[in-house]
C-alpha cells in the first residue's frame, strides 16, 4: 500500500513538473511557441471555412482530385519513415554518437506521422465520417484498400515511436536501466515498420494502373531513396538548433551528424539513379505513357506550370548531393546546412507537388488541368506543420532536460544533495 | 452449359457472380450444378480450397490451370446462407457478411461501435448537444448493406421527409433489388454518335445533378480528330460548334464503364461502394468519407465529386429515386453513373439511352441470349475502351459492321 501511495504520488509529481517545465522558458521559447500557435490558429480558421462550404474551397477539382495537402502528407511519411537510419546505427551497432540522440530522432518521427495523419484528415471532405474507417467500428476495408493499410501502419508507427522514447525517457527520468527484453523487440519491430510506412504510402499510388505516371515499380524504392536523404536532412538541422538552445549540455556530436550525412550523400545517389532509371525509360521508349513526365520536366502544350519547379529541385538535389559527396564539405557545419537545406527543399518538391500533381496530368481521358494550390490550402498546411513542430517543441522542452539529467528522479536528487552536503 | 471439371484438380473459379471469360469471349453463368449423388450442389476444388455452393448461386468457370485471381472471395463462397439473406455476392468483408446473416443479435462489432461512439459522445458533449436528434442520427447512421430490412424503411422514410421539405415535391425513394438472372451491359456505336450531348444534359436532369457551380455529369464527350481513337490525350472535352457533327472528327462518349473488376471499388478505405449483382457499380452517399481515392483509381474519370453543396432548382427536381442511385446527394461525397438504376429496375431504358437522337445508345441484359446487347457483341464488331487495364469493363463501343 505504502508502495503504491509512493509510486503514485511520483507518478504525480512527474506530470506536475513536466508541466511547470513546459510552461516555463525563455523570451524565445515563448515567442516560439506563440507563434506557432498563431498560425495554428489562422490555419484552423481556415479549415473551418472549408468545412463549412466543402473542398470547393480548395483549388482541387475533378481533374487534379488531390494536391498541397496529399503532397504534404507523401513527402512527411518520408520524413518519418527516416528515424529508422538512427535507430539502425545507435541500436543494432551501438554507434555511440547516434545512440544518444536517436531518443530525439524518434521523437521527431513520432511529430511527423502526427502531422502526416492530420494532412490526411484535413483532405477528407467528410470528416464526421471518419469512424467509418476504424477497424471493427466502421468498415475498413482491409486488406483490399491501400488506404486502410496505410491507416494502420501509420498509426502502428507512431504508437512505436511514443512508446520507445517515452520509455527510455521516464526510465532516465527514474536512473534505471531499461528493460531491454521488453523494449527491444518494439526497437526491432520499429525498422521494418519504418520501411512499411513509406512502403504502403508508396504502393497506394502504384497499385493504379489509371495512372501510368505512378504505375511503376521502382516508386517504392525512390520513395524510400529520398525519404532517407530528406528526414536526415531535418533532423540535422533541428539538431542544430536543439543543441544551441540547450546550451550545449546536451551531448550531440559533430560526429553523429557527420555520420548521418554520410549516408544522406548514399541515399541522394541512389534517388538520383532510381530517378534517372525512371527517365530513361520513359524517354527512350516514348510511349504515350510519356505525358506525364513531359508535362513535369519540359511542360505539355504549353502547359508548364511545374517546369521550373522541378527543374529548381533536380538542380538542389544535385548540388547537394556533391556537398554530401565530399568529406571537407561534408563535415563543416556551413556547407553541410546549406545541402540540407538544398535537399529538404528539392525533395519537398521532388515527391510533393512533383510527384502527387503529374499523376493527375493529363487526367486518364486526356484533360490536361493545371492545379495550383489557393490561399486557403497553403494556410491550412502551414496550421499543420505549425502543429507538428509545435509538438515537437514541447516534447524536447521535456525530453532535453531528461537526457541531460537535469529534468530527473526527487529520490536520486535527494541522494546527490546529501552526497554533495555529506562532503 | 459448362460443367464442373471432373477429375481435374483445379477448376477455375474466377468469382462468384456471373463473369466475362477472356478465354472463351462469353459471358458465362452456372445456374444448376449437381454433385456425384445428384444433390443439387456443385463442389469445385481450387487453389483457394474446397468450394460449396447451393442450387441457384451463380458462378463461372474458366479453363482448367489458370491461377485463382480472387481467393479471398470464392472463401465467401463456404457461407451458404449468403444469397438467400442478401443477394449481393460481391462484398468482401467477412464482418459484413456475418452482420447480414445474424441481423438480430447484436454482434461484438456493434458492441463495439456503441462503446467507442458513446465513449466519443460523452468526451464531445458539448458538441453534440448542439446536434438535434437528428443530427446524431444521421451522423451514427449505418451502411446500407448492413441496415435491417426496418432500419431501411426508418431511413428511406427519414429521407423523403427531408426531401420533400427541402423540394417542395413528393419523394418516393426505391431500394428495389437487382432483378435475378440480369448483368447489364451497354452498347454505344460510335459510327452514330454526333456528339450532340443529349445524353449528358438528359442525365443531369434525370440522375439530379447539382446543376450551378459547379454543374456535375456523369457522362463525358470527347471530340477527337479522325485517324485518332485510343490516345486520348488529342481529344477535346469541351468542343463548342454552332452545329453537329463536325467534319474532320469523331465523336467517344466516356461514362461509367461498369466494369466487373472495378478498381474503384478495390481501393475505397470503407465499403462506400460496390458491385451489386446485376453488375451496376454502386456508391451507399452516406457511407462515403470523401477522401477521393476511387477518382484516382478510375481509369475512365467515371466518377465526381461533390466539391460544394449539389444544388437542384426545385422545378427541376426529378422525385422518382433509388437510394443507390439518383436520390439528392451531400457536399462531399463522390457519385457516378448507375445505368439509372431507378429505372432499368423497373423495365425502363437509361435516360441517356432514351434521350440520343441517332440511336447510338443501347442496354440490355448480358446474360439474356436473346437480348440487343447479346446481338450487337455477336455480330457487331465491338471493343472497350482499356482493355488492356483488364478492368472487364460492360460498355461496348462498336461500329457499324
Amino acid at each position: 500500500m505504502e508502495k503504491l501511495r509512493e509510486l503514485l504520488n511520483e507518478t504525480l509529481h512527474f506530470y506536475k513538473r513536466t508541466l511547470t517545465l513546459v510552461a516555463k522558458g525563455g523570451n524565445l521559447y515563448y515567442a516560439w511557441c506563440f507563434s506557432l500557435l498563431t498560425m495554428i490558429i489562422v490555419g484552423f480558421v481556415f479549415y473551418l471555412r472549408q468545412h463549412e462550404v466543402g473542398l470547393i474551397a480548395t483549388n482541387m477539382n475533378d481533374q487534379v482530385s488531390w494536391g498541397l495537402y496529399i503532397a504534404n502528407f507523401t513527402y512527411l511519411v518520408g520524413a518519418a519513415a527516416a528515424a529508422v537510419l538512427l535507430v539502425i546505427p545507435s541500436y543494432i551497432y551501438h554507434f555511440k554518437p547516434i545512440k544518444e540522440i536517436v531518443v530525439l530522432g524518434e521523437l521527431f518521427a513520432a511529430s511527423a506521422v502526427v502531422m502526416a495523419i492530420l494532412f490526411v484528415m484535413v483532405d477528407l471532405g467528410r470528416l464526421d465520417r471518419f469512424w467509418h474507417m476504424l477497424p471493427f467500428i466502421g468498415s475498413m476495408n482491409f486488406p483490399q484498400s491501400l488506404l486502410a493499410w496505410d491507416v494502420l501502419a501509420l498509426n502502428g508507427y507512431l504508437f512505436l515511436n511514443l512508446l520507445i522514447p517515452v520509455y527510455l525517457l521516464v526510465k532516465f527520468y527514474y536512473r534505471k536501466e531499461p528493460n531491454w527484453k521488453f523494449i527491444l523487440p518494439f526497437i526491432l519491430a520499429s525498422i521494418p515498420w519504418a520501411v512499411s510506412i513509406h512502403t504502403v504510402t508508396a504502393f497506394l499510388y502504384n497499385g493504379l494502373p489509371a495512372r501510368p505516371f505512378w504505375n511503376a515499380s521502382i516508386l517504392a524504392p525512390r520513395f524510400l531513396a529520398s525519404a532517407f536523404c530528406s528526414g536526415p536532412a531535418i533532423i540535422i538541422i533541428i539538431f542544430q538548433i536543439i543543441r544551441k538552445v540547450s546550451g550545449y549540455n546536451i551531448a550531440i556530436e559533430d560526429e553523429a551528424l557527420f555520420k548521418i550525412s554520410e549516408l544522406i550523400a548514399y541515399s541522394m545517389f541512389l534517388n538520383l539513379f532510381l530517378l534517372s532509371a525512371e527517365l530513361y525509360k520513359e524517354y527512350y521508349a516514348q510511349t504515350v505513357h510519356i505525358a506525364s513526365f513531359k508535362y513535369l520536366f519540359e511542360g505539355l502544350h504549353d502547359h508548364n506550370q511545374l517546369v521550373p519547379w522541378i527543374w529548381a529541385a533536380m538542380t538542389m538535389n544535385v548540388i547537394a548531393f556533391f556537398i554530401f559527396l565530399i568529406p571537407q564539405t561534408r563535415k563543416r557545419l556551413t556547407t553541410l546546412n546549406l545541402g540540407c537545406f538544398l535537399i529538404i527543399v528539392g525533395v519537398w518538391i521532388e515527391k510533393g507537388p512533383g510527384f502527387v500533381i503529374p499523376g493527375f496530368v493529363p487526367d486518364p481521358l486526356g484533360e490536361i488541368h493545371e492545379y495550383i494550390p489557393n490561399l486557403l490550402e497553403l494556410m491550412v498546411s502551414f496550421g499543420i506543420w505549425a502543429t507538428g513542430l509545435l509538438i515537437f517543441t514541447l516534447l524536447m522542452k521535456v525530453a532535453i532536460p531528461i537526457e541531460t539529467g537535469e529534468f530527473s528522479h526527487m529520490e536520486y536528487k535527494k541522494e546527490v544533495t546529501t552526497l554533495i552536503k555529506s562532503f | 452449359m459448362l460443367k464442373p471439371c471432373a477429375g481435374a484438380s483445379i477448376a477455375m473459379i474466377q468469382r462468384i457472380g456471373i463473369n466475362y471469360d477472356s478465354i472463351t469471349g462469353n459471358w458465362l453463368t452456372l445456374q444448376k450444378a449437381t454433385d456425384s449423388v445428384g444433390n443439387a450442389m456443385a463442389t469445385f476444388t481450387g487453389i483457394g480450397g474446397q468450394v460449396s455452393m447451393e442450387k441457384g448461386q451463380v458462378l463461372s468457370l474458366v479453363q482448367v490451370g489458370e491461377p485463382i485471381s480472387y481467393v479471398p472471395t470464392v472463401m465467401t463462397l463456404m457461407n451458404p446462407s449468403l444469397n438467400r439473406s442478401n443477394p449481393s455476392p460481391h462484398h468482401s468483408s467477412r464482418r459484413l457478411r456475418k452482420m447480414r446473416d445474424k441481423p438480430k443479435q447484436y454482434t461484438r462489432r456493434e458492441f463495439l461501435r456503441n462503446l467507442s461512439l458513446t465513449a466519443l459522445s460523452g468526451i464531445s458533449v458539448p458538441i453534440l448537444s448542439s446536434c438535434t436528434k437528428e443530427e446524431t442520427e444521421d451522423f451514427l447512421q449505418k451502411h446500407f448493406r448492413e441496415m435491417t430490412p426496418e432500419e431501411k424503411k426508418q431511413v428511406v422514410a427519414k429521407l423523403e421527409r427531408r426531401y420533400s421539405q427541402k423540394y417542395g415535391r413528393k419523394f418516393e425513394i426505391s431500394t428495389k433489388e437487382a432483378l435475378p438472372e440480369t448483368l447489364w451491359g451497354y452498347g454505344l456505336e460510335l459510327s452514330r454518335c454526333i456528339g450532340c450531348r443529349r445524353c449528358v444534359y438528359a442525365c443531369v436532369k434525370e440522375n439530379n445533378h447539382s446543376r450551378y457551380d459547379p454543374q456535375l455529369q456523369w457522362i463525358r464527350v470527347l471530340r477527337l480528330k479522325r485517324g485518332n481513337l485510343i490516345n486520348l490525350e488529342n481529344s477535346e472535352h469541351y468542343y463548342n460548334p454552332e452545329i453537329v457533327p463536325e467534319k474532320g472528327f469523331i465523336y467517344l462518349p466516356v461514362q461509367c464503364q461498369q466494369c466487373q473488376n472495378p478498381p474503384c471499388v478495390k481501393v475505397c478505405p470503407v465499403h462506400a461502394t460496390w458491385q451489386e449483382p446485376d453488375g451496376v457499380v454502386v456508391v451507399d452517399y452516406n457511407w462515403c468519407i470523401g477522401c477521393r481515392y476511387c477518382i484516382a483509381a478510375c481509369p475512365y474519370k467515371g466518377r465526381v465529386f461533390n466539391w460544394a453543396d449539389p444544388n437542384i432548382p426545385k422545378e427541376e427536381v426529378n422525385p422518382h429515386v433509388h437510394y443507390l442511385g439518383n436520390r439528392p446527394r451531400m457536399k462531399c461525397a463522390v457519385e457516378k453513373c448507375t445505368f439509372c438504376i431507378q429505372r432499368v429496375r423497373s423495365g425502363r431504358y437509361p435516360a441517356c439511352v432514351e434521350a440520343c437522337p441517332t440511336g447510338s445508345r443501347k442496354f440490355g441484359n448480358l446474360i439474356d441470349p436473346n437480348s440487343e446487347i447479346r446481338y450487337i457483341i455477336e455480330r457487331k464488331r465491338v471493343f472497350r475502351l482499356k482493355e488492356d487495364l483488364n478492368t472487364e469493363s460492360k460498355f461496348y463501343y462498336f461500329f457499324e459492321a
